[in-house]
């Protein structure tokens, strides 16, 4: 990918983060963003990538087991905690039939 | 285009749509669960993704297969458990540090390619490509130690653990990070100049700057901070994304970072603060102690928990106000007993929330969520500030800076302008808190001073718990 294509993906990428997160209830809020901190964890891809790419280089490998760690963490954390605190909303409606 | 990478392709498209639609979804609350749902599928797809174009190319090798398990079992595990056992009170700190998790996990992909840098070139680098990956690994470490540190302190001071220093509410503390930022900028340009060894001082000094910027700020702008530092985390990630050329990365970093931007600018909105106040102006009361507002209370009146019973009793329509008090005090469940039994009695009840209540908006939500009061009880702001006037009595919980009149009368107030709850207009309020300090703005709340307001003191759980007690007495919510 050349770097313009890269530049366009990140400004295409930005203008569709601002035209999704337009109109949320309050209510969501704190949700979202544990959602939003979830899909950060994406750079577990990047670790993912360092760790395929290391060609049996030992501190690149830890390095990159590591950032993987930490990302995870992110990531199954972030749902996890997200899905919790929807699960109040949700039992919500099924009261009300 | 070989097979790998159309596949790749394919799934990588297919990736950032549902991640997409993830987003959009949780933001109405019927889809919001299934959204979440789908956007770790996405996550999960992006992996698979991944993996299988590299097995479908340059093969993964034993030994790396060996510390992708290692990491991830290690990551997900405590990542997991963490998510299960942390209480519902404590959501905003637990955000925080996975948040910090991620930015960390960036700064660890630039630092790593960037001491190693032979094994990222499968394809030879020209003059302009390294230049490109050169800015691509420093932003990508300035912005990951930032959201890393950042948002560990902000954790700390969620939890408790870490006071704002005096010194940090001086002026000094600008001098300070001015310094930070430059050495960041010379460590920046002397990295881009091909000096590797500058990235240490790098990593160090932007670490430093995401402590010295987020310190001295109050508790009540925390919700703020980390809303941006999710957004910065959006933004290491799009960082890392060019680092290793990877376009799905560049993509859902960015949505999470133009997200955590919009979200930011809501807040700030909710608390008629300007993100540029947040970041620099230091906490509230700071600047209050020479404003009109922070005077002496003079008229306060104190009532016993039995007074407070019989005026419930008499009532017909109550508002509850709740706020961060009733989360430290985890007292929603013994909050949803008493309204439980004023609704017995034919008492209408309806919980009125502040868009900035509790640390995080939309925490008290959650909280009453949990405790099973029924989502048509809260009512928002906007909705519920017409109401006041024609009800009886407002139960203020652990609430303070957002029912402090001050906000709409004393234009020298550094609240003046925030939109507040206009609970002074109800016939009696009673505020329960645990004594006479300050909200986290540290400004004097008016209200307390008010003729038609009585102050219960106490902890929120044990002062409903005694409530509780009196209905019964008075044979309130008993067929």
């Amino acid at each position: 990918m050349s770097f313009i294509s890269l530049l366009w993906v990140l400004l295409l990428g930005s203008l569709l983060g601002l035209e999704l997160i337009g109109k949320v209830p309050p209510t969501l809020h704190t949700p979202l963003m544990s959602g939003a901190n979830a899909i950060s964890g994406i750079t577990m891809l990047a670790a993912l990538t360092l760790i395929v790419k290391a060609e049996g280089n030992l501190p690149l490998l830890i390095i990159g087991s590591v950032s993987l760690g930490f990302a995870l963490f992110n990531v199954v954390g972030g749902f996890f905690v997200t899905d919790r605190m929807l699960a109040m909303f949700s039992r919500k409606p099924s009261n009300k039939k | 285009m070989n097979l790998p990478v159309i596949i790749k392709f394919v799934i990588d498209l297919l990736a950032v749509l549902l991640l997409a639609l993830g987003i959009k979804g949780l933001s109405k609350v019927k889809s919001a669960r299934d959204a979440n749902r789908l956007a770790a599928f996405a996550m999960s797809l992006s992996v698979i993704g991944l993996l299988s174009y590299y097995l479908g190319t340059s093969g993964i090798s034993i030994q790396s297969w060996i510390w992708i398990i290692i990491g991830s079992i290690i990551g997900s595990f405590l990542g997991a458990i963490l998510a299960k056992k942390v209480p519902m009170t404590s959501m905003p700190e637990t955000v925080a540090l996975f948040n910090g998790c991620g930015g960390m996990s960036s700064l660890l992909v630039a630092l790593g390619v960037a001491i190693f840098p032979i094994s990222n070139s499968l394809e030879n680098l020209d003059f302009f490509k390294s230049l490109i990956n050169d800015v691509s690994i420093s932003v990508s470490i300035f912005v990951g130690a930032i959201t890393f540190t950042g948002s560990i302190v902000a954790m700390a001071k969620l939890q408790g653990w870490l006071s704002t220093p005096g010194w940090t509410q001086s002026k000094v503390r600008h001098f300070v990070n001015i310094v930070f930022a430059v050495a960041s900028f010379i460590a920046f340009f002397d990295l881009i100049n091909g000096n590797t060894s500058s990235i240490w001082l790098l990593v160090i000094v932007s670490s430093l700057l995401g402590i010295g910027v987020t310190l001295p700020i109050g508790g009540a702008d925390m919700p703020v901070v980390i809303s941006l530092l999710n957004s910065y985390s959006g933004i290491a990630a799009a960082a890392a994304g060019f680092v290793v050329d990877s376009q799905l990365l560049i993509v859902a970093g960015a949505m999470v970072g133009a997200a955590g931007l919009i979200l930011t600018q809501v807040m700030c909105k909710g608390m008629n603060r300007s993100l540029v106040s947040v970041l620099f102006g230091g906490s509230l009361s700071a600047q209050s102690n020479t404003s009109s507002g922070s005077g002496e209370y003079t008229n306060i009146t104190s009532c016993s928990v039995e007074e407070c019973a019989l005026t419930l009793e008499a009532a017909n329509k109550v508002i509850i106000v709740p706020g961060y008090g009733l989360a430290v005090a985890q007292a929603q469940h013994t909050l949803r007993e008493v309204t439980k039994k004023l609704e017995q009695n034919g008492i209408e009840v309806v919980y009125a929330i502040h868009p900035v209540a509790g640390r995080m908006p939309g925490h008290m939500n959650v909280l009453l969520a949990e405790a099973d009061v029924p989502y048509e009880q809260l009512k928002e702001m906007d909705v519920v500030n017409p109401d006041f006037p024609a009800t009886d009595v407002v139960l203020v919980l652990g609430a303070n800076d957002v029912v402090n009149p001050q906000a709409k009368n004393d234009s020298t107030s550094p609240l003046y302008g925030m939109p507040v709850l206009d609970v002074q207009e109800a016939r009696t309020v009673f505020v329960i808190k645990r004594g006479m300090s300050a909200g986290y703005s540290g400004i004097k709340n008016d209200l307390f001073d008010l003729p038609n307001t009585s102050m219960v003191f106490g902890d929120a759980k044990k002062v409903l718990n005694d409530l509780i007690g009196e209905l019964k007495d008075l044979g309130v919510g008993e067929k």
